[in-house]
Order: structure tokens, then C-alpha cells, then sequence
């Protein structure tokens, strides 16, 4: 049985409907991302779940319990907020204990137990500070010590690492990751970072303007897109409009303005003549001054346009001679060369095999 | 670029010299061996000994110390609740109640409650003054605590709550600490305002009770006497501490932000 | 306990306390202008008047007086050039001190505002004094301006119970709440915009002229409000520092209400003074929104 179980949750601020008829179940133990741009939904879910906002339609159920009406502080659900919320007037030993006090845990065991919470996140010995004493690092660290202390059955966690330099932040996702395998609690976590979501879970749901729109483990998220928006929310994307030309056994024959007949992996449910769109990831595109022909089944001419240098990768926008313009990404990983391969203005050969790209429905 | 800020800066020490030469004037002047504010004659602390054996004086400060200390505590507990309400909920009436009185000039405040009190038949006394001065205290406590509520981080409350705590429980555990500052500093504001209030008091004190502005008023529409720079250089010095201990306590409370 | 339980428990005790001892007196003041004076009492009773021929009691009989002798309506004339003069006398000596705090270094800033702050927590009628002091016919500072007069062959003159005096008076007491909320204003402009302006051409007058003054508006606004309505009401300044005939409204209606005991007019001179401050708070407040900052 699901640990959570969100039935159908609908919740509007006068006609705006933050949250539309969302339906979602997260096992124990799981590690779940609600990915979305701000303003889809995600916060306003993650607050009836806590019990700071309720639904107005559908029922949200922790371990099988109807959670309507039941206050936060009567659930055994945790936050960790996106400002950390660390009481200002309470030192970090202090910041932890709350949630035992509120327990009425007897004050005995109150003093080992923080200083093992302390122990757990990497903080020893810094239980007489105040928050404001604390680096970024620090007082995220504190914050989830705090509500893990009780050790709850759900932790939420609201843009955690939102506050945090890069560098920092990819530290504090891996810390997260072994924490999380470590004590065993479900986590729900809310980003509007595509890359953080991908890197964390174990599941994630793309939301956007209220509803889900694909629910899925990162690799199928980010290689098999379900629509548009997640192929375009979710890393950098090509996206073609089509028609379907011909279909068999194969795979799928598409008519893209601007390029041509394309070869494309076979979906289900498909039509000839049907419109749709294609998604072709950047990094799946080949370029050279000539492709080998076994390689690439679609592959075509053109020029390059303009380019970006980014370090690792190069990002060239090529304009084939039909005219439209495609996105290819190439790793900077030749050794001894110069890290650019090719000016505007060279001819190219682009191409990709017939998987590489995903056709979706329109 | 250094030329115009220097002019500035002119300018502001001047503005500063307005706001402080008359004040200093009246300090000096209550050590002068002189019945006259005129020259300086020799310092003396003549003026201080003529006030403390001043009976009318003495019983002023003690009515004035009396209802100030009253009216504040009362004002203190209304207008924290006020500036809590104000802050936690959509109130139409309350707000306005509570800036109007800070708003309008305030000899209508003063002879309004004139005819409400006669009306009611209530004798003009330390009892009018003092349910006069809570009236106009609530707003400036109300304010500065809502002012403070306004700067805290609102998932604190909440993050008690998720960590288990009721809501009477996050509001004194979390809430009511941090804005103690703020409630103090309104507490020593309405102590201050009530000692101070001239105006209000002129016309809710009838015949028989005088406050210290009261008594200073009566004193110089009659004639100027260094006795008077006494008793205003020692209440400078008392609302001066009282201030003082309040901007600390809640930076920003007194400009009414 | 519910939301709205709560919102009445927290609510309630401040909202009875003022409604009690502000709102209804004010509203018995509105009521009391529309009565008669009684034969003894400053105010006739409300309830069993006994005359019969009076509509309810009520009366437009004071606002009759008020509107036929123009000496009233010219007294109001006269408050409202003073709480003029005033306000743009402390928006002139405030500016520079306002603009000098908010671009002074920050750790400055705090104590720079608490001492313009300092003298107005400083008993209102002391401050008054002060000026008695100064500008009294033995001070050293009168002395020396007459001596200064003399040096042009000028007669000495009075500084003292004069409407000058009276004047410094609402000025001197008026101040800080000019300069609060213009410094609050200037302190939030984003020096970049100066710079941007420097870089873009403009001298330093222009920038002060079309960058500064403008965005300051707004404070401007609330400056002008906070000074103008409690110096439109003011009577002890000229009760201590005008002459006999430096009277204002405040002190006409302090006299009906202490003096005359005649109540009913004392309340009309109220409900005037009432309705032109709340017009001038909401000439203040319309034009503080029509700008887009």
C-alpha cells in the first residue's frame, strides 16, 4: 500500500485553479519530485499535504488515513522549509528539540538525542550557536536535522537547496541522496530545477498549470518525454512539427518544413497524416564535414549559423538547406584539439539514427 | 561632485542646529543664577531646589507618572492585540480605529471626549485623562507591533506547527518572544506620548487634576521662570532614556515603519 | 478554536475600547453641532428636550451662525495659509536633511534619523518654550537682531507675540514629520539610477531635478499631510507665541468649548476642521497614487 495517496486533489484561489484534479501515490521509502515552473501547483500541493492549505475537492491519505481536517501539527509530516524557518531567538540544540518537546519527550533523552541528530548531519559540537551564526550550508543542514529529529513518516522539502551557490548545492543534493538511503523516510521534494530533480529522485511528477503531466523515473522523464512541455521543460530539446508520412513495422516516416523526410522509432496509436511533433535532444544530433552513412539514417547538409561554448559542450545551431535550423551539441573531448570545431558560415553534415529522436502526439 | 555634497551637508547641519540650539538653550538656562533668560549670570543649581520644593509641581509629576504608568499598560495589552489582529487577519473598522485618532488634529480627539465625558456624567479627572490617553496610545503600540510582525518570516509559525506545536503553543513560543522587543518599545512610546500629552489632557482634566505639561502650561502663559527649564530639562532626560531604550529594542518602531 | 473565534477574541477588546472612547464621542460631536446651547448647560440635553417645536431636536441654527459672519470663515482662511506656510517651510528645511541621512554611509543612518527624532519625543509645550526663550525681549538673540536693525538705522522690533513667532513655532514643531517619511522615500532610491543618469549626461542639478525629486514624491505627499492637518489645528502655539489678535481656529474652538461653553457651535468649528483635514489627507493620498513608484 502507498504511503501517500493524493486522490484527485483540486484547490482554487477564486478562478485561478492552482491545483487541478491531481492523483498521485508514493510508496514508502521512495524519494519523489514535484518538478514544475513556478506558479505550477507544486508549493500549493506541498502545503496540503503539510496541512497548512486544504483541498477544496479529493481526499489526501497518509498510510491510509484521511488527512481532511486533521491540523499539521497532528500529522506526523515534516517540512523543511524553503527560508529553513529556524527560530531566530532558539540556539541550533534548541532549533532541534522543538519538535520532541512538542512530543513531550521526556527531557532526559532530549540532549543525546540532538547531539546524535547534530552527529547525523555533520554538525557536531554546534548546538550552543544560533541560526544566525550558521553558513547557508549549515542552517539547511539544521533545518533537516530539526525535522527529521522525530523521525516522521513523510518529509517534505520546499526548494531546499534554492538559497545555495552551485557549488554548494551539488554537495548538499549528494548529502541529501545518502541521507535519505540512510534512514529510510519517504522524501517529497519540490524544485522548480530540472537538472536537481533528475539528479535526486527516485520519481518525478512534471507539473504544470495544476495537473500532472508525465509521472515517471528520471531516465524515462528526460529520454522519453510524454508531450511538448516536458520535452521542452525537461533539458534542452529540438522540437519539429510533423506529419506522419508512413508507418510499418519499422517505425514511423515524418514530413518536417524545413528538412524533410525523417525516420523516427515507432509509437503506438499512430495514423497516417497525422500532426505531431518530434524530439530530438541535441547531444543524440551528429555533426562532422561528412557523417558515416551507417551511422545516421537521417542526415542532412547545411551550414553552421552560430554556436555556443559552454565548457564542456559546444552548442552549434546549424541551418540545413531546407532552411530550418537544428540544434546539435558536441563534447569538448578531443584531446589536443582546439575547443571549437567548427566558424558560422562552415558546411556541415548533421544526422542522428532512427531512435534518437521521440515522436509525440499533438 | 564633493562640492554639492558639502553644500548638503551644510544645509543638514543647519537643519540640525534648528532642531537642537532651542532645546539646549533651555538646559543652559536652568542652571543659570538668573531670574531672567537673558545673560549668564553663574551656574547654580538654585532652580532644581526651588522645583523639588515646589508642592503643585511635585503632585503634577506624581498624577503624571500615575496615569502615564497606567494608561501605557492598558494601551500596551489593547494595542499588541490590535497590531496582532491588524496583522493576522482582513479587518475593515479595527484599522481605522486605531490610525484616526493618530491621524486627525488632536484637540478634536480632545474636545469630543469633553462632551462624551460630561454627558456621561463622568467627573473630569485622572480617570478621564487616563481612559482619554489609552485612546490615543493603542494606534502607536498597534503600529510598532504590527511592524514587527510584519518583519517576521511567516514560515516560522508555520514550521511550529509542522513540527507539532498548537497554535497557542507557536504563538508563545515562537511569535510572542520575537515580538517582545516590539511590545516593550510600544510600552516606553505610550508611556512616553501619555507624560508628554498636553492637548488631550488640557481638555479631559477638568478643574481639580494637573499633569506635569499641565502645570508647565499654566506656568509660562503666565511668565517665563528658569524653574520651568528645571522641569523640562529633567523630562528631557527621562524621555530621552525611555527612547533611547525603545529605538534599540525595536530599530525602525519610532519612525513608524 | 476556530479562525473566526479567534479573530473576534484578538480583535474585539481594542475594537470595543475605541469604538467607545473614539468613535462614539466623535459621532456625539456630530450630533451635538446640530443641537441648541442649553440655558445653563454648555449643551442642551439630547434626550426629552421638552420643546415641541424642534424637528427631533435638531438644528441647523450653528452652521447658520458659522457661514453668516465671514470673521469665521476668514479665521479658517487665515489656519490654512499658516498650516500652508508651514508645510512648505519644513518641506524646504527638511529636504536637505531628509536627502543628506538617506546618502550618508548606512551604519550613520540609524543614529542620523534618531536624532531628528529626539526633539519631537521632547515635551511638545517645552519646544514651545524654548522659542519663548529665544525670541523674549531680554534674550541675547532678540538683543542682538534689534542691535543688528539699529546698524541700519532700522527700529527695533518685536519677535516675540508676532505671527513670525508663530510661525517658527508650527515650523519648529512640524519638522520631523517631514523629514521621516521623505527620508523613508529617498533612502529606497537605487543610487544606480543616479549613476545611470551621470552616465547618460545628466549635471548634478538635472539629476537632482528629474530623478530625485520626482521618485521622492510620494514622501513628498505624506510629508505634507503629516504637517499640514495638526498645524491646521494647532492652539497653544499662538496662545504662547502670537499676539492677541494671532488667533487661529484651534484657539476659537478651545474658547467655545472652555470658554463660551457654547457647545453646539464649538462642534461645528469641529466638524469643519474635521472635514478639511480629511480632505486634505485624501488630496495627499490621491495624488500619492497617481504616481506609479
Amino acid at each position: 500500500m502507498a504511503l501517500l495517496e493524493i486522490r484527485n486533489v483540486t484547490r482554487r484561489f477564486g478562478d485561478f485553479v492552482a491545483v487541478d484534479g491531481v492523483s498521485l501515490s508514493i510508496g514508502a521509502g521512495e524519494f519523489f519530485t514535484l518538478l514544475g515552473p513556478s506558479g505550477c501547483g507544486k508549493t500549493t500541493l506541498l502545503r496540503m499535504i503539510a496541512g497548512f492549505d486544504a483541498p477544496d475537492g479529493g481526499a489526501i491519505l497518509l498510510d491510509g488515513q484521511d488527512m481532511t481536517g486533521v491540523p499539521p501539527e497532528a500529522r506526523d509530516i515534516h517540512t523543511v522549509f524553503q527560508s529553513y524557518a529556524l527560530f531566530p531567538h532558539m540556539t541550533v540544540a534548541d532549533n532541534i528539540a522543538f519538535p520532541l518537546r512538542m512530543a513531550k519527550c521526556p527531557p532526559g533523552e532530549i540532549p543525546a538525542r540532538v547531539e546524535e541528530a547534530l552527529d547525523d548531519v555533520s554538525l557536531p559540537g554546534m548546538g550552543k550557536r544560533f541560526p544566525n551564526e550558521l553558513s547557508g550550508g549549515q542552517r539547511q543542514r539544521v533545518a533537516v536535522a530539526r525535522a527529521l529529529i522525530n523521525r516522521p513518516k513523510l518529509l517534505l522539502l520546499d526548494e531546499p537547496l534554492a538559497a545555495l551557490d552551485a557549488k554548494l548545492r551539488e554537495r548538499m543534493q549528494l548529502e541529501l541522496i545518502t541521507l535519505q538511503k540512510e534512514i529510510g523516510i519517504t522524501f517529497v521534494y519540490v524544485t522548480h530545477d530540472q537538472e536537481e530533480a533528475l539528479a535526486l529522485s527516485h520519481r518525478i511528477a512534471v507539473m504544470n498549470k495544476g495537473k500532472v503531466e508525465q509521472l515517471d523515473e528520471p531516465a524515462k522523464i528526460y529520454g522519453f518525454p510524454k508531450n511538448r512541455f516536458v520535452a521542452d521543460f525537461i533539458g534542452e530539446c529540438n522540437l519539429f512539427d510533423c506529419t506522419v508520412a508512413a508507418h510499418d513495422a519499422g517505425g514511423l516516416d515524418l514530413a518536417i518544413e524545413g528538412l524533410g523526410k525523417v525516420r523516427s522509432a515507432g509509437a503506438e496509436n499512430v495514423v497516417q497524416g497525422a500532426k505531431g511533433t518530434l524530439a530530438l535532444r541535441p547531444e543524440k544530433v551528429a555533426i562532422g564535414r561528412e557523417l558515416n552513412a551507417a551511422d545516421c539514417v537521417n542526415r542532412f547538409h547545411g551550414k553552421v549559423f552560430d554556436y555556443l561554448y559552454t565548457g564542456d559542450v559546444t552548442l552549434y545551431i546549424v541551418e540545413v538547406e531546407g532552411g530550418q535550423r537544428v540544434e546539435v551539441m558536441l563534447p569538448n573531448n578531443a584531446v589536443g584539439r582546439s575547443s571549437k570545431f567548427f566558424e558560422p558560415g562552415d558546411a556541415v553534415q548533421i544526422g542522428w539514427r532512427d531512435d534518437a529522436g521521440h515522436y509525440l502526439h499533438d | 561632485m564633493a562640492r554639492r555634497s558639502w553644500i548638503l551637508w551644510a544645509m543638514a547641519a543647519l537643519g540640525y542646529a534648528f532642531l537642537y540650539v532651542p532645546l539646549i538653550i533651555v538646559i543652559v538656562y536652568s542652571f543659570n543664577d538668573s531670574r531672567l533668560n537673558a545673560e549668564w549670570v553663574g551656574f547654580t543649581w538654585h532652580w532644581y531646589e526651588v522645583l523639588l520644593k515646589d508642592e503643585q509641581m511635585l503632585t503634577a509629576a506624581w498624577n503624571s507618572l500615575i496615569i502615564g504608568v497606567s494608561a501605557s499598560a492598558v494601551a500596551t495589552v489593547l494595542g499588541t492585540m490590535a497590531g496582532y489582529a491588524m496583522y493576522r487577519f482582513k479587518l475593515r473598522l479595527l484599522p481605522v480605529l486605531v490610525l484616526m485618532p493618530i491621524a486627525i488634529p488632536e484637540i478634536l480627539m480632545g474636545v469630543s471626549l469633553l462632551i462624551f465625558f460630561v454627558m456621561l456624567n463622568v467627573t473630569l479627572g485622572m480617570l478621564s485623562i487616563t481612559l482619554a490617553h489609552i485612546a490615543f496610545c493603542i494606534g502607536f503600540v498597534a503600529i510598532v507591533v504590527r511592524s514587527r510582525l510584519t518583519g517576521m518570516d511567516e514560515s516560522l509559525t508555520e514550521a511550529a506547527r509542522d513540527l507539532g506545536a498548537t497554535h497557542w503553543q507557536a504563538f508563545r513560543l515562537i511569535t510572542l518572544p520575537l515580538i517582545m522587543p516590539g511590545i516593550i518599545a510600544g510600552a516606553l512610546m505610550a508611556f512616553t506620548l501619555s507624560i508628554d500629552d498636553f492637548v488631550i489632557t488640557f481638555f479631559t482634566a477638568g478643574v481639580d487634576a494637573t499633569t506635569l505639561p499641565l502645570q508647565i502650561y499654566s506656568m509660562i502663559k503666565i511668565a517665563v521662570t528658569p524653574e520651568v527649564n528645571a522641569v523640562s530639562t529633567l523630562l528631557m532626560l527621562v524621555t530621552l532614556i525611555l527612547i533611547v531604550i525603545a529605538s534599540r529594542l525595536s530599530p525602525g518602531a519610532l519612525r513608524g515603519e | 478554536m476556530n479562525a473566526r473565534a479567534q479573530k473576534w477574541l484578538v480583535s474585539g477588546p481594542p475594537l470595543v475600547y475605541l469604538l467607545f472612547f473614539f468613535a462614539i464621542p466623535t459621532l456625539i460631536m456630530v450630533v451635538a453641532s446640530f443641537r441648541f446651547p442649553g440655558d445653563y448647560d454648555p449643551l442642551a440635553p439630547i434626550f426629552g428636550t421638552g420643546n415641541p417645536d424642534e424637528v427631533a431636536g435638531l438644528t441647523l441654527e450653528s452652521y447658520q451662525r458659522f457661514f453668516a459672519d465671514p470673521i469665521y470663515l476668514e479665521l479658517f482662511l487665515k489656519s490654512f495659509l499658516y498650516a500652508t506656510a508651514t508645510t512648505l517651510l519644513c518641506l524646504l528645511l527638511a529636504y536637505p536633511l531628509a536627502l543628506m541621512i538617506a546618502r550618508s554611509p548606512k551604519r550613520y543612518r540609524d543614529i542620523l534619523v534618531l536624532l531628528v527624532i529626539l526633539p519631537f519625543w521632547s515635551n511638545f509645550l517645552i519646544r514651545v518654550y524654548a522659542w519663548m526663550i529665544i525670541l523674549g525681549e531680554q534674550s541675547v538673540f532678540a538683543k542682538g537682531f534689534n542691535g543688528f536693525l539699529g546698524l541700519f538705522g532700522l527700529d527695533p522690533m518685536p519677535l516675540l507675540f508676532t505671527p513670525l513667532a508663530v510661525l517658527i513655532g508650527l515650523v519648529y514643531v512640524h519638522l520631523p514629520f517631514m523629514v521621516l517619511p521623505l527620508y523613508a522615500n529617498l533612502e529606497k532610491h537605487d543610487p544606480a539610477l543616479l549613476d545611470a543618469a551621470q552616465d547618460l549626461g545628466a549635471p548634478a542639478w538635472q539629476r537632482f531635478w528629474r530623478i530625485t525629486f520626482p521618485l521622492s514624491l510620494p514622501g513628498v505627499y505624506a510629508g505634507a499631510a503629516l504637517v499640514f492637518i495638526p498645524a491646521l489645528g494647532i492652539f497653544a502655539i499662538p496662545d504662547l507665541l502670537g499676539g492677541t489678535d494671532g488667533i487661529l481656529i484651534g484657539n476659537l474652538i478651545k474658547q467655545q468649548f472652555l470658554e463660551a461653553r457654547d457647545w453646539p457651535f464649538g462642534g461645528v468649528l469641529s466638524m469643519v476642521l474635521t472635514a478639511a483635514a480629511i480632505g486634505f489627507a485624501g488630496i495627499a493620498a490621491w495624488f500619492a497614487r497617481r504616481q506609479r513608484v
